[in-house]
């Protein structure tokens, strides 16, 4: 046995796009512990709900994040929505649907390219993010914003896509999706990736279960939660099967990511065909009086939105629970025992949102 | 066969245009409903303050008294709630982004017409004047 050492991870690192800190305590060149610190990117957007009027905070419920920025204000209005016993139209269900569906694509995408570069795979990358740009024009088109979208609302949605647009926006995919195909080919079946990916980063079925793993990171594991299943917005008409890996390393969750790509497209698809005509949104009166957890489905995993209001314009209380934040204690138990050099991919695996989690 | 899939990728690169413009000399591609920059007819406005209120922001401030109209772009995030609410359609979202300024020159300012009164005052009223500080 070597002597212990410590080498700090971050807050500033090449794989890292946004700060977290970790204490990587080595025995030669093996990790023993990992002390991870976060705090460098907070900005009290949970407190500020008392300074603003619940129908205007949902754009800054939408800033929490800048990747999965649709789903928060989505599952924000949700709790709204509950609270007030509003009955959004089904059309408006349907749209949310379709742009949820969308943002994981992109997100997904982002995700493999960064993923790429962090395994020294720079035209992969370029490659991802080049796939990555019809997703967010044909979000432009629709909505108005590339990653900020700002379309959802408290009572429906603000803006509404034809039907030529949408059969547009089909065909795009279909062609999106052959692409796809060369790209996430990489990553399942190329033997350099997975001789760098396989058994880095082993999390046991049981250790995602307890450490309260989500989305991917426990999907990669063998636990097969999805919160879509919950059936909010549309997804209770929709049939999908979420897509779970058994092995739970770095391959396994890049595996889950890589194959949702097409669950989405299906999603989308099916969400294009049944969607009914009618209105978008519903007026809202009054104010919320009460309580709500909502749940969703980010690209990330189960976020969580906590909302009490008092019957007054302005909420009492904002609550949320990232998916980035209750992914850390998995992230340490993984990088117990694996190799120094193997942290960054190991890291990046779980697809760290650090803007998310402190919020 | 990887290599023949490689070399599909490299002569699509090698013969494609450069999928990056040259903004800002070139304008950023658009959609009709992207939301650019907030702009404001100050012929048309009452000065009813509704575009301050619901602003998420604060980054519009009106002056009933100077009947002036306010926006500090930078803290403005484009949500484009107070054109959603404006009651005389003074407010529009330009597809274009704002032009590239200063720490200090994002605050754009100018006088409108304010609210309109019973009798046509019709010089008097309607004289909107731009300053940029």
């Amino acid at each position: 046995m070597g002597k212990q050492i410590t080498v700090p991870f971050g807050p500033q690192h090449p794989v890292l796009p946004e700060p977290i800190h970790l204490d990587l305590v080595l025995e030669d060149e093996t990790v023993v512990d990992a002390i991870p610190s976060i705090g460098y990117v907070h900005r009290g957007l949970e407190k500020l709900v008392e300074k603003r009027e619940y129908p205007e905070y949902i754009y800054v419920a939408e800033r929490i994040c800048g990747i999965c920025s649709y789903i928060h204000s989505n599952t924000y209005a949700e709790c709204i929505e509950q609270i007030m016993h509003i009955e959004i139209p089904e059309r408006a269900q349907y749209l949310r649907t379709i742009w949820s569906e969308y943002s994981r694509l992109h997100s997904h995408l982002l995700w493999l390219g960064l993923f790429a570069d962090g395994m020294g795979f720079e035209s992969v990358f370029m490659n991802a993010w080049r796939l990555r740009e019809h997703i967010l024009d044909d979000m432009e088109a629709t909505t108005g914003g590339r990653v900020i979208q700002g379309v959802c609302k408290v009572g429906g949605v603000r803006k509404d896509i034809a039907p030529e647009k949408l059969d547009e926006m089909l065909k795009g995919l279909k062609n999106l999706e052959h692409e796809l195909h060369d790209l996430t080919d990489v990553f399942l079946n190329d033997a350099s990736v997975i001789h760098r990916l396989k058994g880095a980063g082993v999390l046991k079925t049981e250790d995602a279960y307890y450490l309260g793993a989500v989305g991917p990171t426990a999907r990669g594991s063998g636990v097969p939660i999805d919160i879509r299943q919950t059936g909010y917005a549309a997804y209770g008409k929709i049939n999908f099967k979420p897509v779970v890996e058994s092995s739970g390393d770095s391959y396994a969750r890049c595996a889950v990511r890589a194959k949702e790509l097409y669950t989405s497209i299906d999603i989308i698809e099916q969400c294009i065909k049944k969607i009914p005509d009618g209105p978008v949104d519903v007026k809202v009166t009054g104010a919320p009086d009460g309580e709500f957890f909502a749940r969703a489905e980010q690209p990330r995993g189960e976020v969580v939105h906590y909302i009490k209001g008092n019957g007054k314009k302005n909420l009492v209380r904002h609550r949320v629970r990232t998916p980035t934040f209750t992914n850390i204690p998995p992230l340490v138990t993984l990088l117990k025992g694996c190799q120094l050099a193997d942290v960054p991919i190991v890291v990046l695996s779980i697809d760290p949102c650090i803007g998310c989690a402190e919020r | 066969m990887t290599y023949f899939q490689n070399a599909k990728t490299i002569v699509k690169s090698l013969f494609s245009r450069p999928s990056t413009l040259m903004y800002p000399a070139k304008p950023a591609k658009k959609m009709a409903l992207s939301r650019g920059h907030v702009t404001i007819d100050p012929a048309k406005c009452i000065t009813c303050r509704s575009c301050q209120r619901k602003c998420p922001a604060q980054a519009i401030v009106v002056d009933v008294k100077e009947k002036t109209w306010e926006i500090d772009r930078f803290r403005c995030i484009i949500c484009a709630s107070c054109v959603e609410v404006c009651p005389t359609k003074c407010l529009a979202m330009d597809p274009q982004y704002p032009e590239s300024t200063t720490a200090r020159g994002g605050i754009y300012k100018v006088t409108v017409a304010g609210p309109k009164k019973k009798e046509p005052a019709p010089d008097a009223a309607a004289k909107p004047a731009e300053k940029k500080e």
